[in-house]
């Protein structure tokens, strides 16, 4: 373990971008933490932080100049690895046929600053969806093997979070390059530096890095272990699949309905939400035509639609197929659950519902009680 | 990076390859079968398994998910006999002999025709579900000899809606096979049955232990008819369904096609009773 300071920080995205990396971090845009990319640390949000609560998100200014010190915000890194909107291929008409051209556009080399530890997991589940038994998604793939990965453990947790019962932070454990610790306190403001990869070690080596006293490692470890016990909310997963296999005709699913707006922002902040569509488009001649992929939602209802008609009409219905897919199917697709605890989901629901207190109502619903034991 | 690891195409999965329209006819009113050849001078095979099915793209409009109609063992063109319902459908409904559109496939599982030798076959079809049985129709004729008998129960809306009449009547001639056909709607023409296409396992001897069934059309009808194959005796292992969902990509990524824990296009669509006793009932699933 190692220790830097800020201007390492800063020196660690310059040597990135020497590297040829794109570099991405978190800035502070439109009311929000996003992530976009950045030139150096003082894009970072200096001093900000988040507080959270069902349906409610505001930056708050903090009394410190921490560069880590928010939570998470309505974006995640999906949206470079599984871009909102791409374009597959475009095609003009020949004769009476067409050629299809690919894009030539070289690959994005990403380096990500800030990845947290949840969402360094849900980088991990869609590692899973875009590389099935059958076929590999190359676009994915082929970002994220070129991707340098800087994780920062968590030192603090939103209202919303509850990744400790997921078992997925606050602390990332493997998958990065690089994690950082930040730390501020008496002796000073500085970040506990762990490697995990040969790259790691390659930019640490080029660092004015100390080694990390036992003093500041203990300072790091109760920073992390204050964002765990600071979280108050948790799913309960024992069981988890078997309870929503057995429940798809529980009455909360209605009673969820009469609330939820079928908006769709759930499945747009959630970092595993995979979900997707092909549109393809013509100019007004008729003669170009593009196919691109966007994401979708199962809230849409277009999404099950076939030609005799949609299969999940109700809001009821759409939901349940998110949440049952998210904790339960997701198990038996990829072997792991969907949810990784980021909370996102319960933040940006405009009607505030909260994904861990709608499974606690079916858990415990009394026809549960043996399913609950 | 190797981005079809199924081995079950040539270029990315993504991308449809160029095939010509060979021929293109009507089969009914709003039903129509495009012959489909490779459009290039080297000489290319189609390889599929009765049950696959195809995305078919038409030019600027986008693509849709058909089964292959035709006899596997003929590896020079592809049918595809198709229900004019969407805009993409409408468009392929259009085509002329020489034009081109786009072709991804095959994908998915195919109907159990190695697992069913030996045992009776009851290929229970309603609609439009004929097409996607027909290539096993054939491989069954052709291989007549390795199954037991053979019934083709098979319902259509009215008499004018009945898919391949010439085909049944030849299959009916020439082989050892059980063919029933009831329409839901008669006119002044039809001497056959009138009713749903299940009432027609009342005119079928089924031996259940060594029946083997195949169903496919419109989800109510498969229900049912799985329900009465269940009250024949026939085990649910042993009856298997084809299921239509909204597909996009084909390949088990986009999600539409989930049917509990399944992806349709990936998993399916052909799919052993046993394997979605616990979810087929489940509405808006």
């Amino acid at each position: 373990m190692k220790t830097i300071d800020k201007s390492n920080l800063d020196k660690i995205i310059g040597i990135l971008k020497k590297d040829g990396y794109t570099v991405i971090g978190p800035i502070v845009k439109d009311g929000a933490i996003v992530y976009d990319e950045i030139e150096s640390i003082n894009d970072l949000p200096v001093g900000w932080g988040d507080e959270q609560e069902a349906g409610s998100y505001k930056l708050v200014k903090r009394n410190d100049d921490s560069l880590f010190g928010y939570v998470v915000g309505p974006q995640s890194w999906k949206k470079f690895l599984f871009p909102q909107r791409m374009k597959l291929w475009e095609a003009g008409r020949e004769g009476r046929g067409f050629k299809i051209n690919h894009s030539d556009e070289p690959v994005p080399k990403y380096a990500f600053l800030g990845v947290r530890s949840c969402e360094l997991k849900a980088i991990f589940i869609q590692d899973k969806v875009f590389n099935n038994d059958m076929y590999t998604d190359s676009y994915y793939n082929n970002v994220r093997n070129n991707i340098f990965i800087i994780s920062v453990n968590c030192t603090q947790s939103a209202s919303t979070c509850f990744c400790v019962s997921m078992k997925s932070g606050p602390k990332a454990k493997d998958g990065f390059d690089i994690s950082l610790t930040e730390v501020i306190n008496k002796e000073g403001h500085y970040f506990v530096l762990d490697e995990a990869s040969e790259k790691g070690k390659e930019l640490t080596e080029m660092l004015d890095a100390q080694t990390a006293t036992e003093q500041q490692i203990k300072a790091a470890d109760e920073a992390i272990a204050s964002a765990e016990l600071s979280m108050k909310r948790s799913m309960n997963t024992a069981g988890i699949k078997e309870l929503l296999y057995h429940n798809h005709d529980h009455p909360n699913w209605a009673e969820i309905a009469t609330r939820c707006l079928s908006c769709a922002n759930c499945t747009l902040v959630c970092p595993t939400c995979f979900c997707h569509t092909m549109e393809d488009t013509t100019d007004l001649t008729g003669d170009h035509t593009e196919r691109w992929r966007r994401w979708d939602s199962c809230f849409s209802l277009d999404y099950s639609k076939v030609a005799g008609g949609s299969f999940r009409t109700s809001a009821k219905a759409r939901y349940r197929q998110w949440m049952t897919h998210k904790l339960a199917s997701w198990i038996d697709q990829f072997g792991t659950s969907g949810c990784v605890g980021c909370g996102r989901c319960i933040s940006w629901c405009p009607v505030g519902i909260d994904i861990t207190s709608e499974v606690e109502k079916i858990r415990n619903s009394p026809k549960n009680k043996i399913i609950n034991q | 990076m190797d981005n079809n690891k199924s081995g079950l195409m040539k270029l990315d999965p993504m991308t449809p390859e160029a095939v010509k329209v060979k021929k293109i006819f009507w089969e009914t009113e709003d039903v129509f079968t495009i012959e489909l050849v490779y459009d290039s001078d080297e000489k290319r095979e189609f390889s599929y398994k009765p049950g696959q099915f195809n995305m078919l793209y038409a030019f600027g409009v986008g693509e849709s998910a058909i089964s292959i109609s035709s006899d596997s063992s003929k590896k020079n063109s592809l049918l595809h006999t198709i229900h004019k319902v969407g805009y993409v459908t409408n468009v392929l409904s259009k085509l002329k002999k020489g034009d081109i559109i786009g072709l991804r496939g095959p994908f998915g599982s195919s109907w159990p025709l190695e697992e069913a030798k030996g045992k009776d076959i009851c290929i229970i079809v309603g609609g439009i579900g004929l097409a996607p049985l027909r290539p096993s129709i054939y491989h069954i004729l052709k291989h007549r000899k390795q199954y037991g008998k053979f019934v083709l129960l098979y319902g259509a809306r009215t008499p004018r809606d009945i898919l391949y009449p010439v085909e049944l009547e030849s299959w009916r001639k020439k082989y050892d096979i059980q063919i029933e056909v009831t329409v839901d709607r008669a006119d002044s023409t039809w001497r056959g049955h009138v009713g749903v296409v299940t009432t027609l396992l009342n005119y079928v001897e089924l031996n259940p232990e060594k029946t083997m069934a195949m169903v496919c059309g419109p989800e109510i009808m498969m229900k049912y008819a799985v329900d009465e194959l269940i009250k024949h005796g026939v085990t649910e292992k042993e009856i298997y369904v084809s299921l239509e969902r909204n597909m996009k990509c084909a390949l088990g990524f986009c999600g539409h096609c989930q049917y509990g824990p399944s992806f349709v296009c990936k998993d399916g669509p052909v799919f052993s009773f046993s394997k979605v006793t616990d979810i087929f009932e489940i509405k808006e699933l």
